[in-house]
């Protein structure tokens, strides 16, 4: 066979970690003897086993082995699930992951780790044998013996899953002498015979001392696709079988037990072949009807439906104009042109939409990890927790929930590690001694909002208070509202654990987790009842490939501010401008003086020295908690903008956060506020200041 | 053009041929450039201007839908500047870096031929005593007796503030 099987070998780690989550799912949920559930965890492992072993995973194979003789004897009743062994199980299939993970990144495993499981699994396996030993014993004497007959009845759908019996049969041939006979029964009229079909079965008669498994073995792949039987050869039917099957088969002679019938055996190459090609997992592990698709194709694809935004919207540009400078001759043309421009413009959303709807999955795949985190954490600090999960099938961006993990696991942590209390203390305070947990998340206007909340002891007003004193976040005799201490813990460098414990407080403090969501457009806060609990509420954008953006003119270039940064645009008051120390601007709105940054100063070639501040505009936008004036000549209207990185092809610019591409076709830059200010700071307020970057020889 | 890459990472000249630059002119003299890694000529579009950038990075233009960077390169050679008019030309090329590929146009006075030159045609830049930094020089060939400075369009766009990685700073 000349399939290169490495290109299916990232479909095979990817479907085995798939199948790792399953196991490991209903592992956690597994109560009982729930034959359905053991059934699926089953089905995984023997995946796993199976590509491990296709792919030269052996080490992988080996080990999941142990892991499916376990579940198997579940399986047959032989075995009930007791807490050990599902723990015993669990910690397998973190073994089989690291192992794959290993296997991914060419890293090193933990080999005494993975060597003590796979003992455990061999100790625990040892014991069941014992208990079943009774039930092998009617087996036993047949493992070893001269021959074999065996019964092969194939479901009609095996050939389109990529199984040729004539490869089996091959496979077979060298383990021993082969004799073949086509039972031709099944076969159905020629009027009705779907010809990709199979509709055969075979009798075999395998000699030599070839053992049982490894007949068995040869049919792994097809095991649940078809009927097998298979008999230690009696001597008499051994003569018999001699007379009656005169066929041996290596490869091309079926076709002499065939003659009759030509057409489903000329089929069986012919389908087989490219069924083979198109699916390296040979089984239907799965009736869900997604399929997998390279990130780099869909992002093609945005790319291309941005591009047809951009048209359509340059196109309508065109409309308007000549709407304007139309004579009467040509107004029925114009008309249908309009109409034409209207459709256009509908079809063009809905398509974005569509487009990209494809990145979008539900947020399950985030919330996937947390039972497995809250049961080892629970046990861990011994705390009772029940982990409640809603709003799963909420949709969102990939990449956002890539980033969205760590500080999801960091909240849950901080949750079970301070909010929850022991349960000693839960019973003592009125409250179940279980605490709960609970992750919803939902959608929001145009935003994703993801909520944690427990039914802890709520955050310490008093202890918060103090510590920021003590660390110099707060002066002492400040007045502050509970909102803004609760809001205290997300402050750098806060963190009130009182000793560092390997759960949180590993120095990846709040602060971390509000740069982060931050960093993606997002916000979280904190409410929080003394004894009650607290929760934290992230909003995040559904998607970073598309803003909402206020269009703004400076110095005859266009800019796009996001609109959410934006708090307010105001015309300038002259008696509202103040300076501090001469050089800074400040422009006081309301109670509040805001720092004035010209962007002409900050982006362009210098401050005009002709600039009144009365003939513009101020754009106040707020990122970090901080406020800023901008300086703008002219507000130019919203519009939704496609983000293109910078990146692409130059490299990223402080104080941007990519382009776009307006409806003319000319390019916009995109400010990111939380760099400006930065690079404000840099800039040490001063007008006229740029960072120089021309110290290179030409 | 993947065959011509690997032919032209591999060793020039052993094909027979040799291989095709693409020349330009630039204050009247001629600059070749390995014709594989020209993606489009275009004429000048208006940009928009990059923050804080070096002066001789014009800008960013939309090429069909990406955000392509402009560089000018009788200033990035430290050159008099002339205005941009209807001839002034655009050659988009393609500079291969560590990490990834990027598109980059340069602006230059106009485009000229397109030759072939093998090994033997070439000869390794002289000192040219810093007056454009040799790096960028690949070597020096000769058709009818005009002088053809091969350039380097890897070291050229993709160093200092142009790299494609992000620098410490």
């Amino acid at each position: 066979m000349s399939i290169d099987v490495s290109q299916f070998v990232q479909t095979f780690l990817e479907e085995s970690f798939e199948g790792l989550d399953v196991m490991e799912a209903q592992l956690l949920d597994l109560q009982g003897d729930d034959v359905e559930a053991v059934n699926t965890i089953f089905r995984a492992a023997h995946s796993i086993k199976g590509g491990a072993g296709t792919f030269g995973f052996a080490a992988v194979g080996e080990f999941t082995h142990g892991v499916e003789t376990l579940l198997d004897e579940m399986r047959s009743g032989h075995r009930s699930a007791t807490p050990e062994l599902v723990k015993l199980l669990l910690e397998s299939v973190d073994c089989i992951r690291e192992m794959l993970q290993a296997a991914r990144d060419g890293a090193e495993v933990d080999a005494a780790r993975i060597a003590t499981v796979g003992a455990a699994i061999e100790a625990s396996l040892g014991k069941g044998e014992a208990a079943s030993a009774d039930g092998e014993a009617a087996h036993g004497e047949v493992n070893v013996s001269s021959g074999w007959h065996i019964r092969f009845v194939p479901e009609p759908e095996v050939l389109r899953t990529g199984n040729d019996p004539l490869r089996l049969f091959a496979a077979l041939e060298e383990l021993g002498p082969l004799q073949v006979q086509c039972d031709l029964d099944r076969l159905p009229p020629f009027a009705d015979m779907d010809a990709e079909a199979c509709w055969l079965a075979w009798d075999l008669r395998l000699e030599g001392d070839a053992s049982r498994e490894a007949v068995a073995e040869v049919f792994e792949w097809v095991e649940d696709q078809c009927e097998l039987l298979i008999e230690p050869l009696r001597e008499d039917e051994g003569a018999g079988a001699e007379e009656d099957a005169p066929e041996s088969v290596s490869p091309p002679p079926v076709s002499g037990a065939t003659s009759g019938t030509p057409v489903p055996i000329a089929s069986v190459p012919g389908s087989a072949v490219p069924a083979s090609a198109a699916s390296a997992k040979s089984r239907p592990a799965t009736e869900s009807s997604s399929i997998r698709v390279n990130i780099d194709k869909i992002d093609a694809l945005i790319n291309m439906v941005g591009e047809l935004v951009i048209t359509q919207s340059m196109l309508s540009q065109v409309g308007e104009r000549l709407e304007g400078s139309a004579g009467a001759d040509n107004l029925p043309c114009l008309e249908k042109l309009l109409e034409g421009l209207a459709q256009l413009e509908r079809n063009t959303r809905e398509l974005q939409e569509s487009v990209m709807g494809i990145r979008m999955l539900p947020i399950s795949f985030a919330f996937n990890r947390f039972p497995r985190m809250v049961h080892d954490l629970g046990a861990k600090l011994g705390k009772q927790v029940q982990l409640k999960l809603s709003g799963e099938q909420t949709e969102l961006d990939k990449t956002v929930m890539e980033k969205i993990g760590d500080p999801l696991v960091h909240l849950v942590r901080n949750s079970i590690d301070h909010g929850i209390e022991t349960p000693e203390v839960r019973v003592a305070a009125g409250k179940p001694a279980a605490g709960e947990v609970h992750l919803n998340a939902f959608h929001k206007g145009g935003n994703i909002v993801i909520q944690i909340s427990d039914d802890g002891a709520g955050l310490n007003r008093d202890r918060i208070l103090n510590k920021a004193v003590e660390r110099g976040l707060v002066a002492p005799d400040q007045v502050l509202s509970d909102e803004q201490i609760h809001d205290l813990i997300f402050a750098p460098g806060f963190s009130t654990a009182e000793q560092v414990s390997d759960v949180s407080g590993r120095g990846v403090g709040m602060d971390v987790v509000r740069k982060n969501i931050k960093a993606l457009g997002g916000s979280v806060e904190v409410q929080s009842r003394p004894g009650e609990g607290s929760t934290f509420t992230i909003r995040l954008p559904l998607t970073l490939a598309i803003l909402d953006g206020q269009l703004v003119e400076v110095d005859g270039e266009r800019y796009v501010v996001p609109l959410i940064s934006i708090v307010e645009s105001i015309q300038v008051r002259p008696e509202f401008v103040k300076s501090v120390a001469e050089r800074r601007l400040v422009y006081r709105l309301r109670d509040e003086y805001i720092p004035i940054l010209f962007l002409d100063a900050l982006l362009g070639a210098g401050a005009r020295p002709e600039r009144q501040l009365t003939d513009s505009l101020l754009v106040v936008v707020e990122a970090e908690g901080q406020k800023l004036a901008l300086v703008v000549d002219d507000l130019l209207g919203q519009q939704q903008v496609v983000i293109k990185a910078l990146e692409t092809n130059f490299r990223r610019v402080e104080g941007l956060s990519g382009a776009t591409i307006l409806g003319d076709g000319t390019v916009a830059l995109i400010l990111d506020v939380s760099g400006l200010m930065t690079l404000d700071k840099q800039a040490g307020g001063q007008p006229g200041w740029r960072p120089s970057r021309e110290h290179e020889a030409a | 053009m993947n065959m011509g890459q690997a032919l032209e990472s591999d060793f020039s000249g052993v094909s027979g041929e040799g291989d095709q630059y693409l020349t330009f002119i630039l204050a009247g003299e001629e600059y070749g450039i390995d014709i594989l890694r020209v993606q489009e000529i275009r004429g000048w579009t208006k940009t928009t201007p990059i923050p804080n950038a070096p002066h001789y990075l014009k800008g960013v233009i939309n090429l069909r839908g990406t955000i392509v960077p402009i560089v000018d390169l009788r200033e990035r050679f430290g050159l008099e500047r002339l205005d941009y008019g209807p001839t002034t030309v655009v050659i988009v090329v393609r500079v291969q870096g560590e990490s990834r590929d990027r598109d980059m146009g340069i602006v230059v006075d106009a485009v000229s031929e397109v030759y072939n030159f093998n090994a033997k045609d070439r000869q390794a830049p002289p000192d040219l005593g810093g007056a454009i930094d040799d790096q960028f020089v690949q070597g020096l060939a000769t058709v009818e007796e005009k002088m053809i400075i091969l350039l380097d369009i890897d070291r050229l766009l993709n160093t200092g503030a142009l790299a494609a990685a992000e620098q410490a700073d």
